[in-house]
């Protein structure tokens, strides 16, 4: 059971990660672009937190009058804090951007924007 | 003083120009001292918050640091110095405080990349730095700038997940994070699929933000409708930070380790940079746009870089670094010699340029100088590391003799280029929306002053030589 | 039973995703997106994450569906049908998950304690934050000192945002210097939500308590899931709320602009000089040890320096680009 589990947690990731990808590339709309980018990044957060797990363990908080816990791993969850924090960062700039770009051209979607920058 | 990049980036409200040139200078006197010491032989490291490593954040400085970071800060620098008045022409007066701190924010985000022996850490200051130039990017007048710089804001953002994807499984493989930890425990779990993929990850993702071709594409208008000063921070550091962390992972880490990987490498990476050269150049010949025609020259240059790198010797990865520090002398000088054309000009057509020669003739001068670095005629640094490259590729029988081909064929495509430049600025006609007089002195002398380096550079190269080989060397120490 | 529970919390959540992505309709994107991030942190919960359940609820969840309800409000709702080679991406798309499912195979099994991930540098951590450091919650330990130096850059990464935010909409047309206040828009600004009573009522019955958790996740991050990050999400979450309440005029009033920009320096400078001070007392950059004379609490002592200071830009930043898109609406 668990290593249907093992395999479908990486699986999960790979999916997301697509089709996180795919609203990326594939969609005109900036706005979308920007959400593909956020879910792209949250595939990536599951795979390293997935990877800390530990079985039968649990958060990795000392507590009182319990001693010999097992652990999960910190570390992962640790980077994946910072880059939960640089990830919605990075959306509020692009956000930023395209608020811009709406006044600047009258339009988010993309090809839009080209046609109107090669006149 | 390895906290020089974090103190860059105290730069909050309220600071003006003279602040940020100032920081950039003291970054500058860190960087020199660095060199003075690691070329005595020592290896700084310094460990953050006193953890060792790997349980906490180490820095290392060695020869491959130490010549990146005079690039980097000795570009700000210069181009801060002497661009204030471009700053002033292209940016409102009550934006400029925050237009300086993005500017010390990218500054230290890239030296931080730099120094940093702990992959997620060069993730995070990656990503200061990213930020950070966007907001440099979309500072200028040209509404153009905006879509750009979102373009490149999702490609690089791919980029550095990439990355993030890449490190996570080594991570995944091995437990750490520290660099030199990982070079030892990849040994353990060498050729294992997770490692394989992760290199590819790791790969693809740096290329994206160093604009390797294909993944360039985001490079010619982000260069272009950038601030012009920008422009010169842009072309002379952002890809090759990049290139240097892609460099120093590959050989580093990856290449003892995993069999075969030197010719996975060069297989791979070898016929992008030959595409990169070739149609780099090729487009720049038929661009009517001054800044445009460099950018896609940097794109080239960036393939002369991998050529030097996929060719996985000593000889040829001296090459390679050569050229980081040259290209980044004549590609900042060039731009420079822009912004102060752009304080005088109409436009920055290549029909605009016309009769440019007789109104500013030393910038004109200096423009002629760093392009022809570019090109790499004798005398000038470009040639130096250009020689290199040839010298390296002689040693590699039939291969070798196509790809010098290949680089001659370059640099006979940029003549052409630079060629229809210098057309137009001595033609006997001028362009009507031009205004007579030179550009202001402090842009024209630094401008004036970053030619020169080049030829400095070209004619005694003794110290970016030095460096490059001693990188190299410890590069590919680990090579059997 | 909660492997099953697992299970079913990715299938929802991959196939929340594809619904964020096929719908045209923006809003209800938005709103999906928020919901994959609720799951996200459900997920993470499972996987012993409390810390980062935390944050992605807050931030992801939380503060990112209101900056993208922002900028819905500026841009338009509704996505142009999709025109354009759509199979050639789909391929490729396609193509790529192959080769990274093909890398899951060689990797160690789940919830492996004896994977290299957990013997290598993590036991460490376990084994020595009680010497060291002495707090219970060992994330934040990690966060704040062993790994401090990310911890910096991250809080730079929040400052470069804010920044650039407030440099990108300083100019073009609605900025602040530009405007007329028109009686119509100071009217808009004043009054807010005030013609609808439940939501005012209940709004403003939950501010004080929204910004009270803040203050508490804010200084218990060391003895259970909290920290700086998270503390600064939901403070200015709280504030949010009152400005759609109450008016922006008046949120503005409570902090005003420049407070705000002393917030978002304020905090990244506290972090940094906690940082130098460590230097100029004998130790290395962001070394607490030496800021008292009992190590141990020392330590504590810095990390909880650093995490108000993380707090304060975090704040800062948040507020500062709500109101930034906000101010835009009003031109």
């Amino acid at each position: 059971m668990s290593a249907l589990l093992d395999l479908f947690a990486y699986w999960a990731f790979a999916i997301l990660l697509m089709v996180g990808f795919y609203a990326v590339i594939a969609k005109s709309n900036l706005i979308k672009k920007l959400m593909g980018l956020s879910l792209f990044q949250a595939a990536v957060f599951l795979l390293y937190i997935s990877m800390g797990k530990v079985d039968g363990g649990t958060a990795p908080i000392f507590q009182a009058g319990v001693d010999n816990a097992l652990f999960s791993n910190p570390l992962p969850q640790v980077l994946i804090l910072t880059a939960i924090v640089v990830g919605i960062s990075t959306t509020a700039l692009g956000l930023g951007i395209v608020v811009r770009i709406k006044e600047e051209y009258g339009s988010i979607e993309e090809d839009e924007i080209q046609k109107i920058d090669q006149r | 003083m390895l906290a020089a990049p974090v103190l860059a980036l105290l730069a909050p409200r309220g600071l003006a120009w003279a602040a940020a040139t100032l920081v950039s200078l003291m970054a500058f006197a860190i960087a020199v001292q660095l060199t003075i010491l690691v070329l005595a032989g020592q290896v700084p490291g310094y460990f953050m918050g006193s953890w060792p490593a790997p349980f906490g954040i180490e820095l290392r400085i060695d020869d491959f640091s130490v010549l990146m970071l005079l690039v980097l800060t000795g570009a700000s620098t210069v181009a801060l110095i002497g661009g204030r008045q471009s700053i002033d022409l292209e940016i409102e007066t009550e934006r400029q405080p925050l237009f300086y701190s993005a500017w010390a924010l990218a500054l230290a985000g890239l030296a931080g990349i730099i120094v940093s022996a702990d992959a997620f850490n060069v993730f995070v200051f990656m990503e200061i730095s990213s930020l950070a130039s966007y907001v440099l990017i979309a500072g200028g007048p040209d509404r153009r700038a905006l879509p750009a710089v979102f373009k490149y804001l999702i490609m690089g953002t791919i980029g550095a997940t990439f990355y993030l994807i890449g490190i996570g499984l080594i991570y995944l493989m091995t437990g750490t994070l520290n660099l030199a930890d990982m070079e030892l425990r990849i040994h353990e779990v060498g050729d294992q699929r997770p490692i394989l993929v992760a290199a590819g990850f790791i790969t693809v993702g740096l290329a994206l933000k160093a604009a390797v071709f294909p993944l360039h594409v985001w490079l010619p208008n982000a260069y272009t409708y950038a601030p012009n000063i920008v422009s010169v921070f842009m072309a002379a550091c952002a890809t090759k930070v990049s290139l240097y962390v892609l460099l120093r992972f590959d050989f580093f880490v990856f290449q003892q380790n995993l069999t075969q990987h030197d010719i996975q490498f060069a297989a791979f990476l070898m016929p992008l940079a030959v595409a990169a050269i070739v149609v780099g150049s090729a487009v720049a010949v038929f661009e009517k746009n001054l800044k445009r025609l460099l950018a896609y020259s940097s794109v080239a240059q960036v393939g002369y870089i991998l050529l030097g790198a996929s060719l996985v010797s000593v000889a040829g990865l001296t090459a390679s670094l050569l050229h980081m520090f040259n290209h980044a002398l004549a590609k900042g000088a060039l731009f420079m010699a822009v912004a102060c054309l752009a304080t005088r000009l109409g436009g920055l057509r290549i029909p605009d340029l016309r009769g440019v020669a007789r109104t500013m003739p030393l910038t004109t001068a200096a423009l002629v100088i760093a392009a022809l670095s570019l090109i790499g005629i004798p005398g000038t640094a470009g040639f130096v590391s250009k020689w290199y490259l040839i010298s390296a590729l002689l040693g590699m029988g039939g291969l070798g003799i196509m790809l010098i081909a290949v680089v001659v064929i370059g640099s006979l495509l940029a003549v052409v280029y630079v060629w229809r430049i210098v057309e137009s600025l001595r033609s006997l006609e001028n362009a009507e929306s031009n205004k007579p007089g030179e550009a202001p002195m402090m842009l024209l002398l630094t401008t004036m002053a970053a030619s020169l380096a080049n030829l400095w550079f070209g004619l005694s190269p003794a110290l970016p030589i030095e460096l490059a080989q001693r990188s190299a060397a410890a590069l590919l120490v680990h090579l059997p | 039973m909660i492997t099953l529970f697992s299970l079913f919390l990715l299938v929802l959540l991959v196939i929340t995703a594809v619904a964020v992505v096929q719908t045209r309709n923006l809003f209800a994107a938005v709103m999906l997106l928020s919901i994959f991030s609720l799951l996200l942190a459900a997920n993470f919960l499972l996987l012993d994450a409390a810390d980062v359940a935390l944050t992605e609820a807050a931030i992801g969840a939380g503060i990112s569906t209101v900056l993208f309800l922002g900028a819905l409000s500026l841009t338009g709702e509704r996505e142009a049908p999709r025109k354009g080679p759509r199979l050639l991406y789909l391929v490729a798309v396609i193509a790529a998950t192959a080769v990274v499912i093909y890398a899951t195979f060689d990797k160690p099994a789940f919830g492996d304690p004896q994977a290299p991930v957990q013997t290598h540098v993590a036991p460490w951590y376990l084994e020595k934050t009680p010497e060291y450091i002495d707090i219970p919650n060992v994330v934040t330990a990690i966060l704040g000192a062993y790994r401090g130096y990310d911890t910096l850059g991250e809080v730079f990464v929040v400052f470069t945002a804010g920044i650039g935010v407030l440099f990108l909409l300083a100019s073009g047309p609605g900025s602040g210097s530009k405007r007329r206040g028109s009686r119509l828009t100071e009217v808009g600004q004043v009054t807010g939500l005030r013609h609808y009573l439940v939501p005012r009522v209940v709004g403003r019955l939950l501010v004080p308590f929204i910004i009270l958790f803040g203050l508490y996740v804010q200084f218990h991050g060391e003895y259970g899931p909290g920290g700086g990050f998270q503390a600064g999400a939901f403070v200015a979450a709280g504030i949010v709320l009152y400005s759609l309440l109450e008016g922006e005029k008046k949120a503005l009033d409570i902090i005003p602009r420049k407070v705000l920009m002393g917030m978002v320096c304020g905090g990244a400078l506290l972090y940094s000089a906690v940082g130098v001070l460590g230097m100029l007392m004998g130790g290395n950059f962001l070394d607490y040890s030496v800021l008292l004379d009992n190590p141990v609490a020392a330590q504590q002592v810095g990390i909880i320096l650093i995490e108000l200071g993380v707090g304060l830009t975090v704040t800062g930043v948040l507020l500062s680009i709500y109101h930034a898109f906000a101010a835009r609406g009003r031109a």
